[in-house]
């Protein structure tokens, strides 16, 4: 574990990185989508008071300072008011974050913990009728557009069988800093359709990869050398194998997840979820920039964070990658 | 102890099926070294999957029988075929490489399968693999059986391949070209250690190589396959001095002598049939630069004396 320290401050270094030009986009929003100023004041405000306010608000100095207080700021969450709602934009996020978050981590473990056993299982019997007919299905959910299974979810379980809500977060219990739905039961209820929608696509991409994985896998040398030892299927199949199969899918898996995040915009459209990702579609409409801004940061602080896990836990599974090469091959040449 | 009587192994492609072995008897006594020669796709390898059990569909057994110490076991399925594997049969294959689990240290592999198929603790598990791996020459094998196998040199491996192959302590060991994959320097070393570990083990040993080189140092009886047949077989000293078939000769004159450097290495001329052709006579025939008219109508049967049995129109044991 020694080369681990290093390794963990270069990805860190790196991620400064991409959150630094990922602030920068974000901050050139404001340059050269509208003037703010205009959308402050409006159009009928006289001129010398525009440059008034141009002045005290730092729009006047050089870009690489107006950068280096953007930066400053989104460090310590502060992106500015937002132009529609005239609420600081964190104090907007605060109360939509939860939301997705909430809806994010259910679709997450959804689509993990029926993906997993299911690509596992179509790939030990890869023969069986039941496992064609997963393959089967999942061909249709990886081709079937979020929106649309939203659609029919809702056809079918609010509309025909009013079974669950169409829309909404149902009761949410406020936590302070955080307000849930996983107390409540209608907040269970409305979050069932909207993370079923968003977890599917995940799901069936997750179900795939893990069986052509476990494929691969289960036609190796040590798989056949642990089948000519004896070992039982069950220790070959859930021990030597899957163990295998989980490094690539780690990977695709983190990644998924962050994408998770950035298509909830549709599941939440699709569902009215009070979630992000409608807040960014109402804020794109009304070319709310602050509100834009801090969303592209926010989603690409996400996928640094879960990068960074994944290469973490890459680690943890992966032994020829926990840095202890070099105290060993030396010594035992025959 | 081992009784091999008349194997046949097919794969089905394309509904044609494919003879891959074709009728192979042989035998084994306890404690006995048997080599197999041959060039690549004579069927070496598919005969000691088929011996093993480790055939993968869609090759099949398609006729004979295996037996070892007496019972049948080709034709176990489940259970029972997974009880003879490791603890009766014990398999090496050719890469130490990619033979053993990259994610799981070798003292895990090898308690495991100690624990799982002899049913003892993991404390005693632990002295058995601490020894086993002792004998096989590792240094600080205590020390060692948290490391993981990329943390070790090929040859390296490979010993820790022989320990888990014989953990179980089988009576007959299957090595698929043990030493192929390893580097030239170590392959002697290797190929003593298992003959070393065997005979402590009572174990009697298949080994498949095509290296003639392996085959006089580490084996008491050789047999020679050529197109999924056993063309010669009989002890490794009068089968490497005094050949009777014309393949085994012809593998014996294409080793590269060691004292002069020739312009052209001797060869075989032509390729051995492809799998699926059916050839009326000896499957040697078209390559055999003594073939005579009979050679090609009918297939000669094993035949000879004193052990030493060849397969052959023109050796006079068959005339």
């Amino acid at each position: 574990m020694t080369r681990l320290l290093p390794f963990m401050l270069y990805r860190l270094g790196q991620g400064v990185l991409v959150m630094l030009v990922v602030a920068f986009i974000s901050f050139s929003l404001f340059t050269h989508v509208g003037d703010p100023i205009n959308n402050m004041l409006g159009e009928e405000v006289d001129e010398t008071y525009r440059e008034q306010l141009r002045e005290d608000l730092g729009l006047n100095d050089p870009v690489p300072v107006r950068f280096i207080r953007f930066v400053g700021n989104a460090v310590q969450g502060e992106f500015g008011v937002s132009y529609r709602n005239s609420i600081p934009v964190a104090q907007l996020f605060g109360e939509r974050l939860p939301a997705t978050l909430e809806l994010v981590f259910a679709a997450a473990v959804i689509a993990l913990a029926l993906g997993i056993p299911a690509g596992v299982y179509a790939a030990i019997h890869r023969s069986r009728p039941s496992a064609q007919v997963i393959q089967i299905l999942s061909l249709i959910g990886i081709s079937l557009p979020t929106f649309v299974t939203g659609i029919l979810l809702i056809y079918v379980f609010s509309i025909s069988l009013d079974l669950l809500p169409s829309f909404g977060r149902g009761e949410v219990v406020d936590l302070g800093w955080w307000s849930t739905g996983f107390l409540t039961a209608s907040g269970l209820k409305a979050l069932v359709l909207p993370a079923v929608t968003l977890a599917l696509f995940q799901l069936t991409l997750i179900m795939r990869l893990v069986r052509s994985e476990m494929l691969e896998v289960l036609r190796t040398d040590y798989i056949r050398f642990a089948r000519a030892r004896g070992l039982p299927d069950r220790l070959i199949h859930f021990r030597h194998a899957v163990r295998n199969t989980l490094v690539p899918v780690i990977t695709i898996t983190g990644l998924q997840i962050g994408s998770l995040v950035a298509f909830a915009i549709i599941t939440e459209t699709v569902f009215q979820w009070p979630g992000m990702g409608l807040l960014f579609i109402q804020a794109v409409q009304f070319v709310d920039i602050p509100v834009m801004s801090a969303y592209l940061v926010l989603i690409a602080f996400f996928f640094v964070v879960i990068n960074f896990i994944v290469d973490i836990l890459y680690h943890a599974v992966d032994p020829r990658l926990s840095g202890t090469l070099s105290d060993g091959s030396g010594k035992g040449m025959p | 102890m081992l009784e091999v009587r008349d194997i046949h192994v097919e794969v089905e492609i394309r509904r044609r099926r494919l003879k891959v072995i074709d009728g192979v008897s042989l035998s084994l006594a306890r404690g006995e070294t048997l080599g197999i020669v041959g060039e690549s796709g004579a069927g070496k390898s598919m005969l000691g999957n088929a011996i093993a059990g480790m055939l993968e569909p869609p090759l099949h057994i398609a006729g004979g029988s295996v037996t070892l110490e007496g019972r049948r076991i080709d034709d176990l399925k489940g259970e029972e075929l997974r009880a003879v594997r490791g603890r009766r049969i014990g398999m090496v294959f050719q890469d130490p490489l990619t033979s053993l689990n990259p994610l799981f240290s070798i003292g895990d592999q090898l308690v495991e399968t100690i624990t799982t198929r002899l049913g003892i603790g993991r404390a005693e598990a632990r002295r058995r693999a601490i020894a086993l791996l002792e004998a096989t020459g590792l240094p600080d094998p205590a020390e060692r059986l948290g490391h993981y196998p990329h943390q070790f040199s090929g040859g390296m491996r490979q010993r820790v391949v022989l320990a888990l192959a014989l953990c179980l302590d089988p009576v007959l060991v299957i090595a698929d070209e043990p030493t192929t994959a390893l580097d030239v320097s170590v392959q002697a070393q290797i190929i003593r250690l298992l003959d070393r570990l065997c005979r402590e083990h009572g174990s009697a040993v298949i080994l498949i190589t095509h290296d003639m080189g392996v085959i006089a140092e580490a084996t008491e009886r050789v047999a020679v396959m050529y197109a999924g047949r056993i063309v010669e077989i009989g002890p490794t000293e009068r089968v490497i001095r005094a050949p009777r078939h014309p393949y085994t000769r012809g593998l014996m004159a294409s080793i590269p002598p060691i004292d002069r450097r020739p312009d052209r290495l001797a060869q075989i001329a032509g390729s051995m049939p492809r799998i699926g052709t059916v050839l009326p006579g000896c499957p040697f025939s078209p390559r055999c630069p003594s073939a005579v008219a009979r050679c090609h109508e009918a297939i000669p049967a094993l035949a000879g004396g004193n052990g030493h049995l060849a397969a052959c129109w023109l050796d006079e044991a068959a005339s």
